[in-house]
């Protein structure tokens, strides 16, 4: 056994991992709260990469790409913000009005706004890939092999790092700010909390745009990581990461940042081990696996059938 | 009622933050995706700047939401008209401008194209006039008494399409028999046609599934690819025709389902979703990468097209040994014939979907389906096997999707993967829901509304799929219960389905 090898890929997972979980977070938040899947969330996620890239060529129009860490920034606060006004819009337009209406309603106008944004970038911006020249460069070397060295890159620890303060940093958004309190509420029964005086359409537009602005970081990761992106990146990422909730257990936070590190690591190994054609195809068969044996999900709570 | 109204005007100061409210979502939203062009070059990307479309977005937005707030606060039908107009005109300009970069300063491309000849005027004009018709007439003036009305008079359009479903039926199936005697000449009224059933029968097919057994499935273009690629297969493989692999396309395409749907059956609604549509991601996955057996993304070309019952051919060059369709009747040859042979073949085997669908529907194990979509675990204490019973469902919806993909592969001649993404598995699902779930005129209707009109408008290309997008969110709000009204339970307890739609005008 390679152990540099298993290493390598063991990094590789948990960077991909990193990425899926925080696409996932969004999924689980909005179904936790409204009981709905998101289709368009997965654009959302395209959506924030695009928005990094562009503010990055402005920011390289603008000669300022010298400075790098005020350009992460910058590329960071911008697409959070513009992709959040995004997720806020989707659930304005397409949700809000259907809710209360039956359950399919909602996910077929959702599959709409993403066929719709999907479309959308490809005509604003081109369907041609977008290449993006890699901003963070080098790297550790962390073990040496006779065939091969294991690297760590700073981009990968930048990811990670990003990842865990953006996880703590949420968690106790949830966990000790009213705005979590009112969420966790409106989890547990909409009609009761809105009696108590919790906003209920304003807690729901907050997580639409939590989750939106989760996504943006996790599209900005892959621009940087991956340095090419196309309109059509959305659907696979979306429907990986909703596995990735699904598997953590839909409704829980950690969860989700759970499921992502473990359907990354699959694909990473898989990929690494076996055959890389084949590791969409390992996803969703762990994903049914997990349904059959576990269809509460990992982290998540049976739920009792009530008549 | 109109004291409520009259409170809840809201006044101009408001108005005005409402509308700046939004004017800065539009400008947020706007003005990198639409304000920012990234443009490739050798040297690689660089930025195109176009804020007239920033400006644009945000003016309809801003038009749009202020007619809107007429609406809401009963202010002049003719004003709400004028502005929703002026916004969807300011949209169509935003779409103009895409395709004109050039002198987009020199005047609003709209005007300019409009009046560059009479038949652009004519057609601008028509334009602004059927949306300005629309919206005015849409918009009343909403009185309490008037939602009344047109609640009242919605129920009566459907106790008259309930109490006369099967006059529209047979209405419908007379049409579409002797479409291609008015039609027959018009090669791209055929095509459009074919098409527009074979989403009938996906339609149906998987009518069964979700509308009548309550299972959400979003991989239903799994069985179709199944089907497609058994009869490709088995007809380059082992010769055989198609009219013996037609049956042999369903039971693999239905074992399929059976195989797909007994570790998942248990699974609520939504993971059921999801994982049906993994199923689907994996068999689009295994047919790209599976080069040996399947042709990977190449896919499978020239497929044989069927035989008149294997009784005459409908080639121009008939091979050795039998007879061509035109020899057969006495007719001159023509390539209309094999088209309008397949139109009536979809046809066909559309209608038999429909029809054992609506036998099943009076079966013991149509009535288990729809009680099971009613309430899962009344049936269990009532001994229905839950998971036998969404099994067969599933497993009929499967073939049936499996005759139609064995159709479409000898339609077109030519299958690989790009058939069959999940776009696909959305659009049908899109129609049975659009057109009301359960309801079978309404899958007609949905796929007319949903396949032909786009077929129509080929060339809007690019903006194609965007309005398509937008249409299936715009018919979920306008109707989020389907064009044509959900199905209720076929039998229900001490009410007949008249008592029931009549209770409901009430």
């Amino acid at each position: 056994m390679d152990w540099a090898y298993f290493l390598q890929q063991l990094i590789n997972g948990l960077t991909l991992g990193a990425i899926y979980g925080l696409i996932a977070i969004g999924y689980t938040m909005v179904y936790g709260i409204i009981g709905m899947i998101n289709f368009a969330h997965g654009e959302i996620y395209m959506i924030g990469a695009f928005h990094s890239l562009i503010t990055f060529l402005i920011c390289q129009a603008a000669g300022i790409s010298g400075i790098l860490p005020l350009t992460l920034l910058l590329m960071l606060f911008v697409s959070m913000v513009l992709t959040s006004v995004y997720g806020w819009g989707v659930e304005r337009v397409a949700y809000r009005p259907l809710r209360g209406s039956f359950r399919l309603a909602a996910l077929i106008s959702a599959i709409g706004m993403s066929i719709f944004l999907q479309n959308f970038v490809q005509i604003s911006q081109g369907a041609r890939v977008k290449p993006m020249q890699p901003l963070v460069e080098g790297g550790i070397t962390l073990m040496e092999s006779a065939n091969f060295d294991v690297q760590l890159s700073y981009m990968q620890i930048v990811i990670i790092v990003l990842t865990f303060v953006l996880m703590v940093v949420f968690s106790l958004l949830i966990a000790k700010t009213s705005l979590g309190r009112a969420q966790r509420a409106c989890e547990q029964d909409r009609t009761m909390a809105g009696l108590l005086g919790v906003n209920v359409d304003r807690t729901i537009s907050t997580t639409f745009v939590m989750g939106a602005a989760l996504a943006s970081v996790a599209g900005m990761m892959v621009t940087l990581y991956y340095g090419v992106i196309d309109f059509y990146i959305g659907f696979l990422a979306g429907v990986k990461a909703f596995t990735a909730a699904v598997l953590g257990g839909i409704g829980s936070l950690p969860g989700a940042m759970l499921g992502g590190l473990l359907i990354g690591l699959i694909e990473a190994f898989w990929s690494g081990y076996l055959t890389i054609e084949y590791k969409d195809v390992a996803t969703f068969g762990i994903l049914v696996l997990v349904l059959i044996f576990r269809p509460w999900g990992l982290l998540g709570k049976p739920e009792v059938e009530k008549v | 009622m109109s004291a409520a109204f009259a409170s809840s005007r809201t006044n101009g100061s408001e108005v005005v933050k409402e509308l700046a409210f939004f004017a800065v979502i539009a400008l947020l939203m706007s003005v990198m995706l639409l304000g920012v062009e990234t443009v490739d070059r050798p040297t690689g990307l660089e930025l195109a700047v176009r804020w007239d479309l920033v400006l644009i977005a945000i003016g309809a937005t801003v038009i749009g939401r202020l007619g809107l707030i007429f609406r809401r606060e009963n202010i002049s039908r003719l004003g709400q008209a004028v502005l929703i107009t002026l916004s969807a005109v300011a949209v169509f300009e935003m779409f103009v401008r895409f395709r004109e970069l050039d002198d987009r300063w020199v005047s609003p491309v709209f005007l300019d194209m409009v009046f560059s000849s009479v038949v652009s005027t004519i057609v601008g004009i028509a334009f602004v006039a059927i949306i300005f018709a629309t919206a005015y007439f849409t918009m009343k003036d909403k009185t309490a008494a008037d939602v009344d009305e047109s609640a009242k008079l919605s129920s009566k359009i459907q106790l008259a399409y309930r109490s006369n479903t099967k006059k529209i039926g047979l209405i419908g199936i007379i049409f579409f028999i002797i479409f291609p005697f008015i039609f027959g000449e018009d090669r791209s009224a055929i095509d459009l046609a074919t098409l527009v059933m074979i989403y009938i029968m996906l339609g149906w097919g998987l009518n069964i599934v979700v509308g009548l057994a309550g299972l959400l499935d979003l991989g239903y273009v799994a069985f179709y690819a199944v089907g497609a690629y058994s009869y490709a297969l088995l007809s380059q493989n082992f010769d055989l025709s198609f009219w013996l692999c037609l049956p042999l396309a369903g039971i693999f395409a239905a074992s399929f389902g059976i195989i797909l749907g007994f570790p998942v059956l248990r699974l609520r609604g939504d993971y059921l979703a999801i994982v049906t549509l993994g199923f689907g991601e994996i068999i689009r996955v295994v047919l790209i990468n599976w080069y040996d057996l399947t042709g990977g993304p190449d896919g499978i070309s020239s497929i044989e097209r069927p035989s008149f019952f294997g009784l005459a051919d409908f080639s121009r060059r008939v091979p050795e040994g039998t007879i061509g369709f035109n020899e057969l009747f006495g007719m001159e040859y023509s390539s209309m014939h094999r088209l309008i042979f397949l139109y009536y073949l979809i046809l066909v085997l559309a209608l038999v979907t429909n029809f054992v669908t609506l036998r099943l529907r009076k079966l013991p194990i149509g009535r288990a389906w729809e009680a099971l979509r009613e309430d899962e675990i009344a049936c269990r204490s009532l001994g229905i096997n839950p998971t036998n019973t969404k099994l067969s469902a599933f497993a009929i919806g499967a073939m049936f999707g499996g005759f139609a993909g064995a159709f479409f592969a000898t339609r077109q001649g030519f299958i690989s993967p790009e058939s069959f993404t999940f776009l696909e598995s959305a659009v049908i699902l899109a129609i049975v829901v659009l057109g009301g779930m359960g309801s079978q005129i309404g899958v007609v209707l949905a796929a007319i509304v949903m396949i032909g009109f786009p077929e129509m408008f080929r060339e809007l290309a690019e903006y194609r799929m965007l309005i398509f997008g937008a249409g299936i969110v715009a018919i979920m709000l306008w109707r989020p219960r389907g064009l044509l009204s959900f199905r209720d339970p076929t039998i229900l307890l001490n009410m007949s389905q008249k008592e029931k739609v009549a209770g409901e005008i009430k």
